[in-house]
């Protein structure tokens, strides 16, 4: 099934005999396989674009790569940093934009503009029973009924198959300075990152790699950047120096380092200050790693994921690539998961959007 | 504005109801008296007015568990309050509710500056947040402008803004948990010091849900370091779409204030009568504030001047030092006063497209003369959140509901022009009626499935947001 328009695809989910796979682009593997797929990749278009008021909207099919685009020609961009998968995970395809928001996917950025749910201002979308229904809007405060924005973000097609998404989007900033300090372990780099981030310097990257280094990025205007990346130079002490960031930013965003190499990948996210302990406990299964978010977040690459959720005390963990060690995504506490099935039970209820995602 | 009728059934077990509140609470924490009850039967939304049965007081988590409970096994709506600032009746009570007040608890429970949070109990005060991380070079970024006296738990359920929110964002980009109690005394924590959530963002529904899904009791909150400094320049245009234009220009330049403000021609005049605070005399004028350094400002007030320059501005003051700094400010803060002392009035929310502004002034004064009713505008322009401030005179009969029926007609068009009926004060009950403008009944139906999962009897706060109605079968229970 590939629809063309919103009413196609609330004429598909009405037909829909059984299991429905939800797939955009296809760059990451969701849902079962031996079912009916529902490609999304046909609604696409621009619908209204304002760079005037930072507001951007568009059909979910659209790809991230057309999205960009246009943007760029009025020098703006996506405020979080989309991630792209493909290499991590050894998937072809392009990723789309919907795609980005049912995973909530978002970069090194994080830390500065939030998440993609931060900068995702309206979502209409087809549920179960194939019913179109809009939330949010394209204006940047709205408290106007309940938040199913920020539900639908990162539902992984659960509740619903998106249609068009309006987001916040923000100007390329002139100017980009990136610090680097190698020979830091985990505890000195989260420490490191942690004075970065209280400083007044608005750090809009905060990351570490254990082949790589610590990295802090600022962005504004060229003057201010100096100026900050200086100050950051004097707080942060002796090993560091400025350096060309684009690529090492890419490689932390897209997990570049773990491309093609053997073992399971989880995504972990932490009180940051936990992360040297994490990182201590699975020192036996543990491979490598990626931190960003300051310690927040964990890509590692272990030979073992049994021990992963054992080691962390707060926060969650996700499988994103390799098969075994219970599920996927996160075990919820029994009242949390009780509230999440009678959520997906009225968004959907036959149960057939993406059984299997998310637990 | 129809509240539903109080259920005598309940209103005859109010004896036996305040007896089991009191057995599980502390006895200051019930209150039932006739005349002390009436404290509680109004918010900042004070044209309307009904006294609860009972309001209770807790001061624990466990507490507000045990009062839930007794009131989920009587069948006893609950009308959960914070401060009682709502500009939208978000805390008006019904003659059959119980009204649960955080307003004890307001302990700090936990401040962590590697982590960058602090956790809080839900009553606490918004600016006191940032009063108890200040001495630490730390702040709270969302500032409602009742920030001196609103509670955190009123933030959340509002999913409230402020000045500042071009910036740093609205709440629910600063909130990172919750420890929320169901209606049938169910405890649990969604979210917590790390980022998003493992499965469905649940945080994100609750924050902004107006307290009909539970009762927030702490919260975990995102602190930042707060910036070097701040300045704001000033700008006169002798036409609003002048000034329209130029805001857009600023935003499109990569340039991000922290806060741009409009004022149109009646509030420039009245706030300089009240406040003096030296405003030229124009059509519109903007505020547009920035941070950092010294040098850091210069070089963002540098591109924002030369882009105002190109607009023609009848005048461009920047602020030359901290005392001309306030002033600049103190007008535009002092603007509700302001208005306040020279009338009654009423004062809308919607949002608008930034690119509508000119035409959404202008329709605003065409119908301020069919009304008959004057109007002035502040607006958050850098995010398109409109404060038209309608005035009437409320003794003389039939003035309010012109008043009302005025601000529909502006809200309706917010809507149209691609906006919505509130930007950060929320439906309550004032904008309950008009969701249908913004809304499908399927659009609704949606959002009311949440509280079916939430709250299934309908028994939190149950008679805002949604329009009588649509809700009435599901309240009927």
């Amino acid at each position: 099934m590939r629809p063309d328009d919103e009413a196609e695809l609330a004429e598909a989910i009405r037909a829909a005999k059984g299991q429905v796979t939800v797939r955009g682009g296809g760059t990451r593997a969701v849902g079962l396989e031996s079912c009916a797929v529902l490609e999304t990749g046909g609604l696409t278009g621009v619908e209204l674009y304002e760079p005037g008021a930072l507001t951007l909207v568009v059909r979910a099919g659209t790809s991230v790569a057309e999205v960009e685009r246009v943007l760029a020609g009025e020098r703006q961009r996506l405020a979080f940093e989309v991630p792209d998968m493909r290499g991590l995970l050894a998937r072809d395809g392009v990723s789309t934009i919907g795609g980005v928001v049912a995973a909530n996917a978002s970069g090194p950025r994080r830390v500065q503009v939030g998440a993609c749910r931060d900068s995702l201002l309206g979502v209409r979308f087809v549920d179960g029973a194939g019913t179109v229904i809009k939330n949010g809007g394209r204006v940047m405060k709205n408290v106007t009924g309940y938040d199913l924005v920020k539900l639908m973000a990162g539902s992984w097609g659960t509740l619903g198959v998106l249609s068009e998404v309006s987001l916040k989007v923000q100007a390329v900033p002139e100017a980009e300075a990136t610090l680097i300090c190698e020979g830091l372990d985990a505890w000195g780099a989260v420490a490191a990152l942690a004075a970065a981030m209280g400083s007044p310097f608005d750090v809009s990257g905060a990351a570490w790699t254990p082949a790589g280094g610590a990295l802090v990025r600022v962005e504004g205007l060229a003057g201010s950047v100096a100026y900050r990346a200086g100050e950051l130079l004097k707080r942060l002490g002796p090993g560091w120096d400025v350096v060309e960031g684009a690529a090492l930013w890419r490689g932390i965003r897209d997990v570049t380092a773990f491309a093609g190499r053997e073992g399971a990948v989880w995504r972990v996210a932490v009180k940051p200050s936990d992360a040297p302990d994490v990182l201590a406990a699975l020192a036996p299964v543990l491979r490598d790693v990626v931190m960003d978010w300051a310690g927040g977040l964990l890509w590692l690459l272990v030979d073992d994921g049994a021990a992963v959720r054992q080691a962390i005390r707060g926060g969650h963990a996700t499988r994103v690539r390799g098969l075994g060690d219970g599920s996927a995504f996160p075990p919820e506490a029994p009242v949390v998961a009780r509230l999440t099935a009678g959520l997906r039970a009225k968004f959907d209820p036959r149960g057939i959007l993406n059984q299997g995602v998310m637990g | 504005m129809d509240m539903p009728l109080p259920d005598p059934s309940i209103l005859s077990r109010k004896a036996r109801i305040v007896a089991r509140l009191r057995a599980v609470l502390p006895a200051d924490a019930v209150i039932d008296a006739e005349a002390e009850v009436r404290v509680y039967e109004c918010d900042a939304l004070s044209a309307y007015r009904c006294p609860p049965m009972v309001a209770v007081l807790p001061r624990t988590t466990a507490e507000v568990s045990a009062v839930l409970r007794v009131c989920w096994e009587e069948g006893v709506p609950v009308v959960p309050r914070g401060s009682g600032t709502s500009l939208a009746g978000g805390a008006l009570p019904t003659a059959d509710c119980v009204i649960l007040g955080v307003a004890r608890m307001n302990a700090v429970l936990e401040t962590d500056y590697d982590n960058r949070y602090i956790r809080v109990q839900s009553g606490r005060t918004n600016l006191s947040v940032t009063g108890a991380v200040e001495a630490e070079g730390f702040f709270y970024a969302p500032d409602p402008s009742s920030q001196l006296a609103c509670a955190i738990a009123g933030n959340i359920a509002m999913n409230s803004g402020g000045a500042h929110c071009l910036k740093y964002g609205v709440t629910t980009n600063n909130l990172l948990g919750v420890t929320l109690v169901q209606m049938d005394g169910t405890v649990l924590e969604i979210g917590g010091p790390w980022a998003d959530a493992g499965g469905l963002d649940l945080l994100g529904v609750v924050c902004g849900s107006e307290g009909q899904l539970g009762v927030v009791t702490e919260a975990w909150l995102r602190i930042l370091p707060k910036p070097e400094g701040a300045r704001p320049v000033l700008m006169g245009f002798d036409s609003n779409e002048v000034a329209g234009a130029c805001v857009a220009d600023i935003i499109k330049a990569g340039i991000l204030p922290v806060a741009i403000e409009f004022m149109d021609r009646m509030l420039i005049r009245v706030c300089e009568d009240f406040a003096h605070a030296g405003y030229p005399d124009c059509e519109a004028l903007l505020i547009v504030e920035v941070e950092g350094s010294a040098a850091e400002i210069d070089e963002q007030l540098a591109l924002i001047k030369a882009i105002a320059v190109r607009h023609n501005p009848v005048a461009l003051i920047e602020a030359v030092d901290e005392g001309q700094a306030k002033r600049i400010w103190l007008g535009r803060k002092s603007a509700f006063s302001a208005i306040g002392k020279i009338s009654d009035y009423m004062c809308l929310d919607g949002t608008i497209p930034v690119s509508s502004l000119p035409y959404v002034l202008r329709r605003i004064g065409e119908m301020s003369a069919e009304f008959g009713l004057a109007v002035g505008n502040v607006f958050h322009a850098g995010d398109g959140n409109m404060h038209p401030l309608i005035l009437y005179d409320a003794n003389k009969p039939g003035d309010l509901e012109t008043c009302e029926r005025f601000g529909a007609e502006v809200l309706k068009l917010c809507v149209e022009v691609g906006g919505c009926l509130t930007g950060e004060h929320g439906v309550g009950i004032e904008k309950r009626d008009l969701m249908g403008v913004q809304f499908t009944p399927e659009d609704m139906e949606a959002q009311m499935r949440v509280k079916d999962v939430f709250d299934p009897a309908w028994l939190l706060n149950p008679a805002k947001v949604f329009p009588l109605d649509v809700t009435a079968v599901r309240r009927a229970g």
